[in-house]
């Protein structure tokens, strides 16, 4: 099996090189061998463009004049061109001189850096507010105030897992892309107040010159105010586990019309999509529905194929403990999870009626199917547990 | 008490005949001479270079494309914590502590380190860490997946590997400690007749600091990681928001050891480009006043800036600009090391052996990555910068071009003494080329990689970057294979191929190390020599 899929990944190799030719820019991500950081479509991360050059400069400067001396000295002050040796070996005023003197520059560097600093610590009088929340592995957006108040949703990488095993052509946008991105208005100071359910994550788009860490337990804020129109992409950067490269951001900056109209529209979809915890569902309605959260949540633990990892992850397929035992204890383990492993707490996550459907759902996929007992778990029942 | 020590004196020079050393692996096990403990220290390095190394290529063969090819990306994980951790704690800080134990003595004109028998258990402790760092991958859930930083809560979450891992760290950190312990003993009391502090080779200097580096630090590393495995397995919340704790804590105690380890791993190499310059260019070390004091501010900068590797954490606005201002601070003294050397090499009468190739070729490249560190203190870009690439190529720029380097430039100029065989100065050099040039083919590129914004411990990456990852991996297994030749003529002179050495081996070579015969007898210096 593993030589099979060595032999694949040589396969896909290739076509990666074959493929190569065609990779594009991405939009609102990186260049294709983008050489500096991204030019910026707010003024912070237009103004660290700018430090970094300066700084940059200033090093090239030092560095040509420090080694001149020194490949100067190796050209000419070689023994086989019968240098002798001079005996000088110290001078206190040379000392102090390349001990001052950089101390100077340094000074120069820290001005302008100090004042960028100041500005991107400045997180008051936002127009906007957003509370960003990571999770193993996907980012949370909502809305705290302005027009699109109270609406919330979770943000999956949308590349086809076919991509990244190789079967199927990369897409320009590949690993960048997501299902559900962060829409806000041009030219409005957009606050993120971040937070996490797990372990730290960290919220990056460079094109902003954001990059935030998200504390479980804390909230921290950051802020950017975007000029253009446009999508920018980002990644998850601070080493979140397994699926650490696999939970981008994508957030698009669009007119405030367009802005008030989505906000519209989502406020809409919000009211009618409201789950009824009471209403008892059918099998049928309750396993379509719990592949969907299965798929979204828990996928990247338990596997497509309810086989989990072994050692890492535990099986659901054939799991007598939890899925082919009463509902109590599973229903318990999926509202506040399991301590010192990574299977999270799904009470703030998910509503009651994705809650009884997905866990309908393990009792009904893969080999489990009318084995355990509780074959449906309705609404009601999480309710009761929560 | 006098007359208990006078009664021994017979005794002590009844040991310079051999008839006490101890034969087979009788000699290894049980040894006590610095240089027996300096050269298991050295191999024992080396064998972990080469396993971080290894892990370092199954790292970048993955990424030589993109999407997931060849490893899982929980396996990846553990790679990359696994190659970090074994580099640091298993190549260049054992590394160091065994030239320290052949060279000290050596150069001070002492007859052997200070504490023997705690040299003897402070080597023996390194193969207990290794092996429970190298079967932590054998549990279940693997080897520590959580990075080497094993930043809370992600390393909670770990399996029984982390915990493998957290013991791997008590014993090596103790080790470590009793290395430290003994060079500052020996570099404080046994000096030679004469020997003066300000008149010690830079190397012992350095490693006197260092030594005090480890001592401040390793208790502080020793509770980060007791602290986590009471969170683990014995239910405090230091790091666990909902019952009180803070993740940041963890970060804040890991740093306040992590920076001043970065110098831990680098003043040595300092000390031996130290040596190395002077020997080479035939003339005194530039300003030797000024580089004792700039090593020594060196070290207590350190402990001062912990925080620039956590800007992206959230810092009040005060403590941004606190760490920064600090942190930009250290370049100074760095700054004047470096001026002092190019001042040795000026207008002296030069020569390019290995060694001398190796150590200007550290300045070369750590004066990179040296820049890039002043770049990366800046906060604001920092910003920009902070867990991508960028601070890879810079560290690597700094470990790799700095610790291994230097490491290199002191086992050719140290080897013939070792040894008492010289080594061939064609594949020296071959190795020299070879590593300078694949060493930069992997990192040059990771710069820009990190400018673009990709993020570090990836297992995957968007297509834009494929190009310079591949160049990064072609580099990186170019740069694997050149170490090889360095293993076999460090092999060959110790198997006793080669041209036998003199006892000052290399023309301007100055110390009393070169005062001995090559190879080093068992036991030198019985009866101190007198430095005018």
């Amino acid at each position: 099996m593993k030589k099979l899929r060595g032999v694949l990944g040589t396969g896909a190799l290739l076509m990666a090189g074959a493929a190569m030719a065609q990779v594009e820019d991405m939009p609102g991500g990186p260049r294709v061998n983008q050489l500096n950081l991204h030019e910026g479509v707010t003024q912070i991360a237009q103004d660290v463009a700018w430090l970094h050059w300066m700084i940059m400069i200033i090093c090239l400067v030092i560095f040509v004049g420090v080694f001149g001396v020194m490949f100067y000295s190796i050209a000419m002050h070689r023994k086989s061109r019968g240098a002798v040796p001079a005996k000088f070996h110290e001078h206190v005023g040379i000392e102090i001189a390349w001990t001052v003197i950089p101390f100077i520059i340094i000074i120069a560097m820290a001005l302008p850096a100090t004042k960028l600093m100041v500005a991107m610590k400045d997180t008051s009088n936002a127009d906007l507010t957003v509370k960003v929340t990571g999770y193993q592995w996907k980012w949370g957006y909502e809305y705290v105030d302005g027009p699109a108040q109270g609406v919330q949703f979770l943000s999956n990488l949308a590349t086809p897992r076919a991509q990244i095993e190789g079967t199927e052509p990369r897409s320009n946008t590949y690993l960048m892309e997501v299902d559900k991105p962060l829409v806000v208005p041009v030219d409005k100071k957009v606050r993120i107040v971040l937070t996490s359910t797990d372990v730290i994550h960290s919220w990056m788009v460079p094109e902003f010159g954001v990059k935030q860490d998200a504390m479980p337990g804390f909230l921290r804020d950051t802020w950017f105010r975007a000029e253009k129109v446009g999508t920018y992409r980002g990644q998850c950067a601070e080493l979140c586990g397994k699926d650490h490269a696999f939970m981008p951001i994508v957030v698009n900056v669009v007119s405030q019309a367009d802005y008030e109209k989505w906000s519209a529209e989502q406020q809409k979809v919000l009211a009618s999509a409201a789950d009824d915890p009471n209403k008892k569902y059918t099998s049928q309605e309750l396993v379509t529905r719990g592949q969907q959260v299965y798929t979204a949540n828990c996928v990247a633990c338990h596997q497509a194929n309810g086989k989990g990892l072994p050692g890492t992850f535990p099986a659901l397929d054939a799991n007598e403990k939890f899925v082919l035992a009463p509902m109590k204890d599973q229903i318990l383990t999926v509202l506040n999870g399991h301590p010192g492993t990574a299977m999270a707490a799904f009470r703030d996550q998910l509503n009651d009626v994705e809650i009884a459907s997905v866990v309908t759902y393990t009792r009904n996929a893969w080999s489990n199917a009318g084995k355990g007992p509780d074959p449906v778990v309705q609404p009601a029942d999480v309710k009761a547990l929560r | 008490m006098s007359s208990v020590t006078a009664d021994h004196v017979p005794a002590i020079q009844g040991h310079e005949d051999h008839h006490h050393k101890p034969h087979g692996w009788r000699r290894w096990l049980f040894a006590t001479n610095h240089k027996d403990i300096g050269t298991m220290y050295l191999i024992f390095s080396f064998c972990m270079l080469l396993e971080g190394g290894v892990l370092a290529l199954l790292l970048r063969t993955e990424l030589f494309s993109p999407g997931l090819q060849f490893f899982r990306p929980e396996l990846f994980n553990q790679f990359t914590t696994m190659h970090g951790l074994i580099m640091i704690f298993g190549a260049i800080m054992p590394a160091f502590v065994g030239f320290a134990n052949w060279m000290i003595p050596l150069q001070i004109g002492a007859s052997d380190m200070a504490f023997a028998r705690m040299n003897n258990f402070s080597f023996w402790l390194l193969p207990i860490g290794a092996i429970l760092f190298t079967v932590s991958f054998f549990m279940p859930g693997g080897a520590n997946a959580a990075g080497w930083t094993m930043y809370a809560p992600l390393s909670l979450q770990m399996g029984p590997g982390m915990d493998f891992n957290i013991f791997a760290v008590h014993i090596l950190g103790a080790s470590s400690i009793m290395g430290a312990i003994n060079i500052i003993v020996t570099v404080l009391n046994m000096r030679a007749p004469g020997m003066t502090l300000m008149k010690m080779p830079m190397f012992c200097w350095t490693w006197l600091i260092t030594a005090y580096l480890l001592l401040a630090i390793m208790p502080v590393l020793a509770a980060a990681v007791t602290m986590l495995l009471t969170d683990r397995h014995f239910g405090t919340a230091f790091f666990n928001a909902a019952a009180g704790g803070d993740p940041v804590l963890y970060q804040h105690v890991f740093w306040f050891f992590g920076h001043p380890e970065v110098y831990v791993m680098i003043l040595p190499a300092f000390g031996i480009i130290s040596q190395v310059v002077p020997a080479f260019a035939r003339k005194r070390l530039f300003g030797y006043a000024s580089m004792v004091y700039a090593t020594a501010a060196i070290a207590i900068l350190s402990f001062l800036v912990w925080a620039h590797h956590m800007f992206a954490t959230g810092m009040p606005i005060t403590g941004q600009l606190y760490f920064m201002y600090a942190t930009m601070l250290i370049s100074i003294p760095t700054g004047v090391k470096v001026f002092n050397w190019v001042a040795t090499m000026w207008r002296g009468s030069l020569t390019f052996e290995t060694p001398m190739l190796f150590a200007v070729g550290f300045i070369f490249v750590f004066v990179i990555g040296g820049f890039t560190g002043l770049i990366v203190a800046v906060a604001p870009i920092d910003i920009q910068v902070h867990d991508t690439y960028y601070v890879i190529a810079h560290f690597h720029y700094v470990m790799v071009a700095g610790s291994l380097f230097g490491m290199y430039a002191g086992a050719y100029y140290w080897l013939p003494k070792w040894t008492g065989r010289m080594y061939d100065e064609k594949l020296g050099k071959l190795h020299f080329w070879s590593s300078m040039i694949s060493f930069n083919i992997t990192f040059f590129p990771m710069h820009f990689l990190g400018l673009a914004g990709m993020p570090r411990r990836y297992a995957d990456y968007a297509a834009q970057f494929t190009d310079f990852n591949v160049i990064a991996t072609i580099g990186a297994f170019w740069f694997g294979i050149s170490q090889l030749i360095f293993l076999y003529l460090a092999v060959r002179a110790w198997t006793g191929h080669g041209e036998p050495a003199a006892a000052k081996s290399w023309e301007g070579a100055e110390g009393l190390e070169w005062t001995v015969p090559s190879p080093a007898p068992f036991h030198t210096f019985v009866t101190p020599p007198v430095v005018k």
